[in-house]
C-alpha cells in the first residue's frame, strides 16, 4: 500500500520534470489568497476593534482586511496610552515545527510594524510568536487551519 | 533525573582467529528475507544465590536481545519451543545438526555466573550454524539491575558482527511528551531507551517545551522552552538538572543542536520578522552570526566532521533545503523538487541528510544526497516530520500525527521508526503521545 503510494509520487515527480523543470512550487503546495475572512474566533479589545488578524498559507503579507482591522487597534491603542500588547504570532499545523515558530514570528511582526507605521509607540508593543503550538481551532480541515493562520493582539496590562 | 554511568567492562575471549562466517546479513537493501536466528536461553552457575536466580535473567537478557534483533527487521527468531539442545551444552559444545534441524542460521547462548561483591559476569557467544563456527564471544561485568544496558550491548555486537555496521540499541531517544488538549497541550521532555522502555520526565510540564537533541558527547540536552513566556533555547544537564540560558537574545531563539564536537548550539535567532542562523560557543559563550538573509532561515544541521551545516530557509520564495560551509560561506541550494523542504539532518555517516517534504498536501520523510541527489521518499502520510538518525545511520525515528476530528479529537503524535531502506516501519511505544524525537549515539562511546 505504501509503495504504491510512493511508487505514484515518483511517477508524478518523473511525469512533472518530463512536462517542464520550470512548474513553480507554488501550483502543489500554496493556495494563493486563503486567509480567513469570517469572525468565528475573533474576539474583541473592545467595542468594534477586533483582536486578531488573518493570513494565507506560509505568507505574512497583511491583507486589505487585516490592515483595516490593524487600523482600528492602532486608533484603540492611540486612545488608550497605557494599555501594552503583546502580537501573538501563529501558524495553521501543515508546516513543520521549527519554519512555523519564524513564520509566527514574521506575521506578528508584520503586524507590529503596521500598528507602529499608524502611531502606536514601538515600546508598547512586544511580539511571541507560537508557531502551530496554539491552534483556535483544533480541527484538522482548510477551515481551521485559515483560522489558525493569525496574530492575535493581546493586552498586557 | 540522573543517570548512573555503569562501568561495564568488557573482555573479549580469546578468539580462534578463523571465524570466516558464511552467514552475513546486508542491510542496504531492503531485507524481506530476515535471518534466522536462535538465541537460546542462558544458563545460570549454580552457585548463584535465590536472590540473583529469582530475576530469571537467563531468560530475560535473551528475550531482550531477541526482541531489540526483530525489531531491526534483519533478523528472524525461532521460537525457543523449537529449541532441541538445551542452555547449558548449547553454550560450551553446540551440536550444529540439532541447530541446522531446526532451519537457524545463527544461534546465540550464554552463560551468567557470579562475580565478587555482588556483580555479573554475563558471558555470549555467536556461532554460525552454517559453517559450525563460533564467531564471536565476550563477557560483560555488570550489576544485576544494569542487565537491560548488557542486553543492549550484546545485541549491538551480534547486529555488529552479522551487518558489518556498528549497531545502535544501547541508545536513547529524548522526546516531547504531548498530554491534554489540542489547543492547550502540555509538553514535557522526556527520555527513555531506544525501544520505549524506562521513560523519565525531564520538566514538569508549567511551560512548553519543543525540540530536545543530545549532545554528541555529554549528558546535555539543548531544547526550546517558553519559561516566562521568552521562548529561548537552553541547555540542560540530564545528570545534575541545572539549566543554563544559551546566549542572551533580544528576542525568540530555536531550533537548537550541537556541534559534532559538542562543544557548540547552532540555532535560529529571530528579530524583526527575520530568522537567521547562529552558534554559540558553550564555553566562552562567543556567539557567530553564519547567515545574513530577510528571509526564514532556520533548522540547521552540522555535517559529521562539522565542515558543513545544512539548513532549510525560504530566501526562493519557498522552504527549501540548503547547505553551506560551517563559516557560512558557499551557500547553496540543493533541493530542486516539487513541494517544500524542511528539517534536513545530516546522516552521523556523513553521505545522506534527512527530510521532511510536503507535496501536494502529503507529508514525507526522505533522504537524499548532501549535493542534493538522488532524493528518495521513504514514508508517505497526513502528517509527519523531524526525522533523526539513529547513530549508525541506518534507522530513522520522526513523529507522525492523526488529523483531528472538527471537534479537535483523534488528533495525536506518536514516535515512529523506519529502515534508511524505506522498509521495516514501526510504532514505538510511548506512554503518552510524543513528538520531536531525538536520538542518542551510543552510550558505550565508539
Amino acid at each position: 500500500m505504501l509503495f504504491k503510494n510512493l511508487n505514484k509520487v515518483s511517477l508524478a515527480l518523473v511525469m512533472t520534470l518530463f512536462l517542464g523543470a520550470c512548474a513553480t512550487q507554488q501550483a502543489t503546495t500554496t493556495k494563493g489568497d486563503d486567509a480567513y475572512t469570517g469572525t468565528e474566533t475573533v474576539k474583541f479589545l473592545a467595542d468594534g476593534v477586533p483582536d486578531r488578524v488573518f493570513f494565507s498559507t506560509n505568507k505574512s503579507e497583511l491583507t486589505s482586511a487585516a490592515t483595516t482591522t490593524l487600523g482600528k487597534q492602532a486608533t484603540y491603542l492611540k486612545a488608550n496610552p497605557t494599555l501594552n500588547v503583546v502580537l501573538e504570532g501563529h501558524a495553521d499545523e501543515r508546516g513543520t515545527r521549527e519554519y512555523n515558530l519564524a513564520l509566527g514570528e514574521r506575521r506578528a511582526t508584520a503586524a507590529k510594524n503596521y500598528l507602529i507605521s499608524n502611531g502606536v509607540a514601538a515600546n508598547r508593543i512586544k511580539v511571541l510568536s507560537y508557531g502551530k503550538e496554539k491552534p483556535a481551532n483544533p480541527a484538522s480541515n482548510v477551515l481551521a487551519w485559515s483560522q489558525n493562520r493569525r496574530t492575535v493582539t493581546v493586552k498586557t496590562n | 533525573m540522573k543517570y548512573k554511568i555503569f562501568t561495564i567492562f568488557i573482555l573479549f575471549f580469546i578468539l580462534t582467529t578463523k571465524s570466516f562466517a558464511l552467514v552475513s546479513v546486508d542491510i542496504t537493501r531492503g531485507n524481506l528475507d530476515p535471518l534466522p536466528t536462535a538465541i537460546s536461553d542462558f544458563y545460570l552457575d549454580s552457585k548463584l544465590g535465590d536472590n540473583i536466580k529469582n530475576l530469571k535473567l537467563e531468560s530475560k537478557i535473551p528475550e531482550l536481545v531477541q526482541n531489540n534483533l526483530s525489531r531491526s527487521g534483519l533478523f528472524f527468531a525461532l521460537e525457543k519451543k523449537s529449541f532441541i539442545q538445551k542452555p547449558e551444552p548449547a553454550h560450551n559444545k553446540p551440536r550444529f545438526e540439532d541447530w541446522a534441524f531446526i532451519k537457524t542460521q545463527v544461534l546465540v547462548t550464554g552463560k551468567i555466573s557470579l562475580e565478587k561483591e555482588g556483580r555479573l559476569r554475563v558471558e555470549f557467544k555467536l556461532w554460525d550454524v552454517v559453517s559450525a563456527t563460533e564467531l564471536s564471544a565476550l563477557a560483560f561485568y555488570t550489576t544485576p539491575d544494569n542487565w537491560r544496558r548488557v542486553s543492549h550491548m550484546i545485541s549491538d555486537k551480534i547486529y555488529e558482527r552479522l551487518t558489518g555496521e556498528k549497531g545502535y540499541f544501547d541508545s536513547r531517544i529524548i522526546y516531547v511528551s504531548e498530554t491534554g488538549p489540542k489547543v492547550d497541550k502540555k509538553k514535557r521532555l522526556a527520555v527513555m531507551d531506544q525501544d520505549g522502555y524506562g521513560v523519565k520526565y525531564l520538566t514538569l510540564g508549567n511551560e512548553l517545551v519543543l525540540t530536545p537533541r543530545f549532545s554528541p558527547t555529554s549528558q546535555h540536552v539543548t531544547y526550546m522552552s517558553y519559561f516566562k513566556n521568552l521562548p529561548r533555547v537552553y541547555l540542560l544537564n540530564i545528570e545534575t538538572g541545572i539549566q543554563d540560558l544559551v546566549g542572551d537574545f533580544p528576542g525568540m531563539t530555536f531550533a537548537p543542536r550541537f556541534s559534532p564536537d559538542g562543544k557548540k548550539i547552532i540555532m535560529s535567532f529571530a528579530q524583526e520578522g527575520n530568522s537567521d542562523i547562529y552558534t554559540m560557543d558553550i564555553k566562552t559563550r562567543v556567539v557567530e552570526k553564519l547567515t545574513d538573509h530577510p528571509s526564514i532561515d532556520t533548522s540547521p544541521s552540522y555535517s559529521p566532521d562539522g565542515s558543513y551545516i545544512t539548513f532549510n530557509s525560504d530566501r526562493s520564495g519557498f522552504q527549501q533545503i540548503y547547505t553551506m560551509k560551517s563559516d557560512g560561506t558557499n551557500v547553496k541550494r540543493i533541493s530542486f523538487g516539487e513541494g517544500l523542504y524542511g528539517t534536513p539532518v545530516w546522516s552521523p555517516r556523513g553521505d545522506l541528510i534527512a527530510f521532511t517534504k510536503l507535496y501536494r498536501n502529503k507529508f514525507y520523510i526522505g533522504v537524499m544526497r548532501s549535493d542534493g541527489s538522488g532524493e528518495r521518499l521513504l514514508t508517505e502520510n497526513y502528517y509527519q516530520e523531524a526525522p533523526s538518525w539513529a547513530p549508525n545511520g541506518r534507522v530513522l525515528v520522526f513523529y507522525r500525527e492523526t488529523p483531528s476530528d472538527s471537534s479537535g479529537r483523534g488528533g495525536g503524535a506518536k514516535l515512529w521508526s523506519i529502515d534508511l531502506t524505506g522498509y521495516n516501519e514501526r510504532l514505538i511505544q510511548t506512554p503518552t503521545d510524543a513528538s520531536d524525537p531525538s536520538w542518542s549515539g551510543l552510550l558505550s562511546g565508539k
